[in-house]
C-alpha cells in the first residue's frame, strides 16, 4: 500500500523528474487489524518485542511530544537489555498495540512511563538468563548479558537472545522486584545520547502529524461559531458553490465544516462558506475578569495543608502581611495548528492524533460516536510541541465527524484563529495571601485562598462533540492545579484553601506546569515580601525555614553558581541612582509537588522606567530530578521551560470579549522573540542511584516568582499580576 | 480545468496543474509536490514555519501565490538545502548543537538562517537574534538555535 501520495488533481507533467521529489513517508501503522498482542499493564509482552533479528520493539504509552522522550526511553530500555540503541526501536501511543499508560502528561513519562518499561526489560532479561542458564547448565549467576547475548561471566560465545526466545514473546507478568541493572553498569542511561529524531528533523524527512497522507484524502476544515455558545441558524451552500474541489459542507447540530479534494479549496470553501448564528455573550467583561472570578460560586474546599493554628497564629503576629496574585488565562500556541486525520471503514474509526493521550481520546471518540471501544483505533504521530491539552484532541473528532460524513478519509488542520480561539485555555487564577511575621521577622502564619475551577486531569471535552451534540462530558478538566498550593517550607502554623470555582471563563485544560506555575509564582513572590519586609536576604530567609536537604543543596549551589551577594531586597540604588535603566536579581524555588524534582532559579532583569519594559537578561537554575537519563535533553527541557515561561510571564494573555476569544493571532498573541531571550546558565545534579524524576516541567515553576522578584530588587515594586507588561510597570510606577 | 504552472524547485523543473492560480506556494510544496519541509504555522506570515527561498531570498510560502512567482523563479525548501549525506553548514550545525526540541519552527529557523548567512557570513550574535525576529519558537529553543548559527557561521 503506498503511504504517502501525489494529490490527484495535480498532474505533474514530465512525470520521470517528480520521482526524486515524490518522498514516500511511512506512516507509524497502517489502519485496519493490528497484529494482536497483549497491551495489559502488568505483561512484559505489553511493553516489549524481541524480533528476529535480535532486536527489540519497545512499546509506549508515553509519547515524544518534542521533548526528546522517545530518545529517553530508548535509553533506558537498550541499557536494561543490554543491547545497542540501534537494535531498540519505540512505537508509542498506539491503542491497538501500546499499554495505557496514562496521558503524557505531568512530567512523568520518564518518572513512571519509563520506570515501567524499565521494569518490563528487567523482567525480560531475568527470564533471558533463566533460559540461557537452562540450555548452558550454568547457574543463572554466573551468566552475564552483552551486547544482545546471554554468556557465561568466565568467558564464551553464549547465545543470542532472539535464539533463546524463539516466538519473541514472555508471556510473563511484570516483576518490579526483578533485578535491575546497577547504576554503575549503566552505558547509555546517563549520557548525552543525541535525539535520535533531530536528524529527520533537519532534513525534512520527518512525519509530522501534519505530514500523514492517506490514499484517497480528502482535506477538511471547521468553521467555528463566532461567539461560544452561538446557534447555527442558517448555511448558505450556495455561498460556496463556485469553489472547485469542494466536496461537502456537513453541519451537524452547531458543528460546521467543509471537506474538499485540496487543501487550499477547504481553505477558500471554510472562509468564505456563509453561515448565520444567534448572537451569544456568555464570558465576563475582561476588564472585570477577577471581580468575576471572587464572585464565582465555590464548589468545595479542599484544604492542601494544615499546620498549627494559622488563624490563631496570625491573630498573634507583631506584623502582618497580605497580597493577591493573578495569573492570566494562557493558550498553549503551538507553532503547528492541531491537526488530525481519520478514516472510517464500516463501523470502525482509525485516527491518526498528536494526542498526549490517545486511550482517553479512544474512549472520548467512541462515546461521542457510540462506537464500542474495540471499533476505534487511536494512532499517534508526532506534531507540533504541544505543552499540554492543546487542540490535538479536538481536531481529532473534527476530523473523525467529516470523515464519516463523506466517508473517506478526511485530514483537518486549525487555522491560526482556530488554535488561538479554540484550544482550551489555562484558567484565570486568583490568589490572596496573609503572613504573620514575630518581632524578628520569621513567619509564624501562613495562610492562603487559591481561588481555581472544581476539577482534575481527566478528559477535556472535545469541541466538536459539543457542538454536534453528540454525547460528550461536561465536568471541567483543568488538571491537578492544587499542587504546589501547599508549601515547602516548616513554618509553624500554615493553612492553605483551595476553593474551587464552578465554572471558569473559556473551556480550562492543562498548560505545562498547570496551577504548579500559578501557585508558586504567589507563594515565592509573597515569601520575598515577607524577607522584605523582615529586612533579611532572601535566600538566607528560605534557608533558615528548610529542612530539605536536597532543598537546601540546590538553593546553594545556585548561589554560588549565580554569585550571590547577601543583602535584602530591594537593592534600594532609587531613581535617582539609578538613572533609567535598573537592574535587579530574585530568587525562587520548588519541591515539585511537594515530593520531587527540586528546582532553584535565579533571574536577572534589566527595567527601563520610562518604558515600563522588563528585560529578562539572565536566568540561572539549578535542578535535582533525581537519577538522569540524558542530560541534554534535561538541559534542552531546562532551557524551553525557562523560555517559554518568561514568554508567558512578561507577554501573553488571552483576550476576550462578552463573546469570544479576541487574541486570535501571534500580533494579537505575541510571545517571546529571539533579541528578548534571556542567557541561561544551569548545573544539574545527578543522582544515579535515586528514581527518575519528571524534568518537563518544574523548572517553568520558579520563572515567575524569579521574575517578580528581581524586578521588586530592581525598582522596589512588586508585581503581583501576569504579564508584567510595560504598561503594568509603568502605571505602578506613576503611583509610586 | 486547472491551469499549468512551470516551477524550479530543488534545481529541477516541473510544472503543476491547479485550479487557482492564487493558491500560496506552501500547499504545492507541500500537496502537490510532497515537500513537506516547509510547515503551515498561521497562513499570516506572522511566524515563519513555511520559510523556504525564491531566488535566495527567505520568502513566506504560506502568503505567496503562486501566480505572483515569475516561471523562472528558483525555489529551494529545507529538502533541497542538503541531506544527511551532503548537508548544509547550517543543517550540519543545527545536528550538532541539538537545536529542536518539537522542531515544527525549525524549518523557518534554518531557512532563514541560511539566507542570513549567505548575505552576511560572520554576523553578530545581535544579528542574528535580530534576523531570526519574525521566527516563531514555542517549545524555547533560541538559545540552541541562536548556538547553532553561530557554529555554522564559524565552520564557513
Amino acid at each position: 500500500m503506498p503511504n504517502s501520495q501525489l494529490s490527484r488533481r495535480s498532474l505533474l507533467q514530465g512525470g520521470a523528474i517528480i520521482v526524486g521529489f515524490t518522498l514516500s513517508r511511512a506512516l507509524p501503522a497502517m489502519a485496519g487489524t493490528a497484529p494482536s498482542k497483549p497491551v495489559a499493564l502488568d505483561e512484559v509482552d505489553s511493553y516489549l518485542a524481541l524480533e528476529r533479528d535480535g532486536s527489540a520493539i519497545i512499546y509506549s504509552g508515553k509519547v515524544d511530544l518534542g521533548t526528546g522522550v522517545r530518545t529517553a526511553l530508548t535509553q533506558m530500555a537498550a541499557d536494561e537489555l543490554d543491547l545497542p540503541l540501534s537494535r531498540v526501536r519505540v512505537i508509542q501511543g498506539d491503542t491497538a498495540l501500546t499499554p495505557d499508560q496514562g496521558p503524557t502528561y505531568g512530567s512523568l513519562s520518564i518518572q513512571n512511563g519509563g520506570t515501567q518499561i524499565r521494569t518490563a526489560a528487567a523482567t525480560a532479561r531475568r527470564k533471558l538468563i533463566q533460559l540461557a542458564s537452562e540450555r548452558l547448565g550454568t547457574p543463572m549467576d554466573a551468566l552475564v548479558t552483552k551486547d544482545g547475548r546471554v554468556a557465561p561471566a568466565a568467558g564464551g560465545e553464549g547465545i543470542a537472545y532472539a535464539e533463546l526466545l524463539k516466538d519473541g514473546h514472555f508471556a510473563l507478568k511484570l516483576d518490579k522486584d526483578a533485578p535491575s541493572k546497577n547504576p554503575d553498569d549503566f552505558s547509555l542511561v546517563g549520557k548525552s545520547v543525541p535525539r535520535l529524531d533531530i536528524p529527520a528533523k533537519i532534513y525534512a524527512t520527518f512525519t509530522y502529524m501534519q505530514d500523514v497522507m492517506l490514499p484517497g484524502m480528502l482535506h477538511g476544515r471547521v468553521i467555528r461559531p463566532p461567539a461560544i455558545e452561538a446557534r447555527l441558524t442558517g448555511v448558505d451552500e450556495a455561498s460556496v458553490a463556485g469553489i472547485p474541489g469542494l466536496v461537502k459542507v456537513v453541519r451537524e447540530g452547531d458543528f460546521l465544516g467543509v471537506v474538499a479534494t485540496s487543501e487550499w479549496a477547504a481553505i477558500k470553501a471554510a472562509q468564505k462558506l456563509s453561515a448565520t448564528w444567534s448572537k451569544a455573550e456568555t464570558l465576563p467583561e475582561q476588564a472585570k475578569l477577577w471581580e468575576h472570578v471572587r464572585a464565582t460560586p465555590v464548589v468545595k474546599e479542599d484544604t492542601t495543608s494544615n499546620v498549627g493554628d494559622a488563624d490563631g497564629a496570625m491573630a498573634q503576629a507583631a506584623r502582618k502581611l497580605k497580597a493577591t496574585y493573578d495569573f492570566a488565562i494562557h493558550t498553549h500556541g503551538s507553532i503547528g495548528p492541531s491537526c488530525a486525520v481519520a478514516q472510517p471503514e464500516g463501523d470502525a474509526l482509525t485516527v491518526w492524533t498528536a494526542s498526549q493521550m490517545t486511550h482517553a481520546l479512544r474512549t472520548q471518540l467512541s462515546a461521542m460516536f457510540s462506537l464500542p471501544p474495540e471499533k476505534v483505533r487511536c494512532i499517534y504521530v508526532e506534531g507540533s510541541g504541544c505543552y499540554g491539552r492543546n487542540g490535538h484532541e479536538d481536531a481529532a473528532a473534527d476530523a473523525a465527524i467529516l470523515a464519516r460524513a463523506v466517508g473517506k478519509p478526511v485530514r483537518v488542520q486549525w487555522s491560526r484563529a482556530d488554535e488561538h480561539g479554540w484550544d482550551p485555555k489555562g484558567p484565570p487564577t486568583l490568589i490572596d495571601l496573609s503572613a504573620g511575621l514575630d518581632d524578628k521577622g520569621a513567619v509564624t502564619a501562613w495562610s492562603s485562598q487559591f481561588h481555581i475551577p472544581v476539577g482534575a486531569a481527566g478528559t477535556v471535552p472535545l469541541v466538536a462533540a459539543t457542538l454536534a451534540g453528540l454525547p460528550h462530558e461536561t465536568a471541567l478538566a483543568p488538571g491537578n492545579i492544587v499542587h504546589n498550593s501547599a508549601i515547602p517550607y516548616g513554618f509553624p502554623n500554615v493553612k492553605t484553601v483551595c476553593r474551587r470555582l464552578a465554572t471558569t471563563p473559556l473551556r480550562p485544560s492543562w498548560i505545562r506546569t498547570p496551577g504548579r506555575m500559578q501557585n508558586t509564582f504567589a507563594n515565592e513572590a509573597f515569601l520575598d515580601e515577607c524577607a522584605a519586609a523582615a529586612g533579611i536576604d532572601p535566600l538566607e530567609y528560605r534557608l533558615r525555614s528548610l529542612n530539605d536537604p536536597r532543598g537546601i543543596e540546590v538553593l546553594k549551589r545556585l548561589a554560588a553558581l549565580a554569585k550571590w551577594e547577601s543583602r535584602p531586597s530591594p537593592k534600594g540604588e532609587g531613581k535617582e541612582a539609578g538613572g533609567d535603566v535598573q537592574t535587579g536579581r530574585g530568587l525562587s524555588y520548588v519541591k515539585y509537588e511537594l515530593y520531587r524534582t527540586y528546582v532553584a532559579a535565579l533571574a536577572e532583569v534589566e527595567v527601563e522606567r520610562s518604558s515600563g519594559t522588563i528585560r529578562a537578561k539572565r536566568v540561572f537554575v539549578v535542578q535535582d530530578c533525581g537519577q538522569i537519563i540524558n542530560p541534554d535533553g534535561v538541559r534542552n527541557q531546562i532551557e524551553g521551560n525557562v523560555i517559554q515561561t518568561v514568554s508567558r510571564v512578561l507577554k501573553e494573555e488571552v483576550m476576550f470579549d462578552r463573546s469570544r476569544v479576541t487574541s486570535t493571532d501571534w500580533a494579537s498573541y505575541p510571545i517571546l522573540t529571539f533579541p528578548e531571550v534571556p542567557e541561561i546558565v544551569m548545573e544539574l545534579i545527578d543522582r544515579p542511584r535515586d528514581k527518575p524524576w519528571g524534568a518537563g516541567e518544574p523548572s517553568a515553576a520558579v520563572i515567575p516568582s524569579a521574575i517578580s522578584n528581581a524586578v521588586y530588587d530592581a525598582i522596589g515594586l512588586r508585581l503581583r499580576s501576569v504579564p508584567f507588561t510595560p504598561e503594568k510597570v509603568k502605571t505602578a510606577l506613576q503611583r509610586t | 480545468m486547472g491551469q499549468s504552472h512551470s516551477l524550479t524547485i530543488n534545481g529541477r523543473s516541473l510544472s503543476v496543474s491547479l485550479d487557482d492560480p492564487d493558491t500560496p506556494l506552501l500547499y504545492v510544496l507541500r500537496n502537490e509536490v510532497g515537500l513537506h519541509g516547509p510547515r503551515f504555522g498561521c497562513g499570516l506570515g506572522q511566524c515563519g514555519s513555511c520559510t523556504v527561498h525564491v531566488d535566495g531570498q527567505a520568502v513566506r510560502s504560506c502568503v505567496t501565490p503562486l501566480s505572483s512567482l515569475k516561471p523562472e523563479a528558483k525555489i529551494v525548501t529545507l529538502e533541497g538545502l542538503g541531506t544527511p549525506e551532503a548537508p548544509h553548514p547550517v543543517q550540519a550545525a543545527f545536528v550538532e548543537e541539538q537545536a529542536a526540541q518539537c522542531g515544527y519552527c525549525i524549518n523557518g529557523m534554518i531557512m532563514t538562517s541560511a539566507a542570513l548567512l549567505k548575505d552576511k557570513p560572520k554576523p553578530s550574535e545581535a544579528e542574528i537574534r535580530q534576523a531570526l525576529v519574525g521566527n516563531l519558537c514555542r517549545c524555547g529553543t533560541h538559545a540552541r538555535i541562536v548556538r547553532a548559527v553561530q557554529r555554522a557561521a564559524a565552520s564557513l
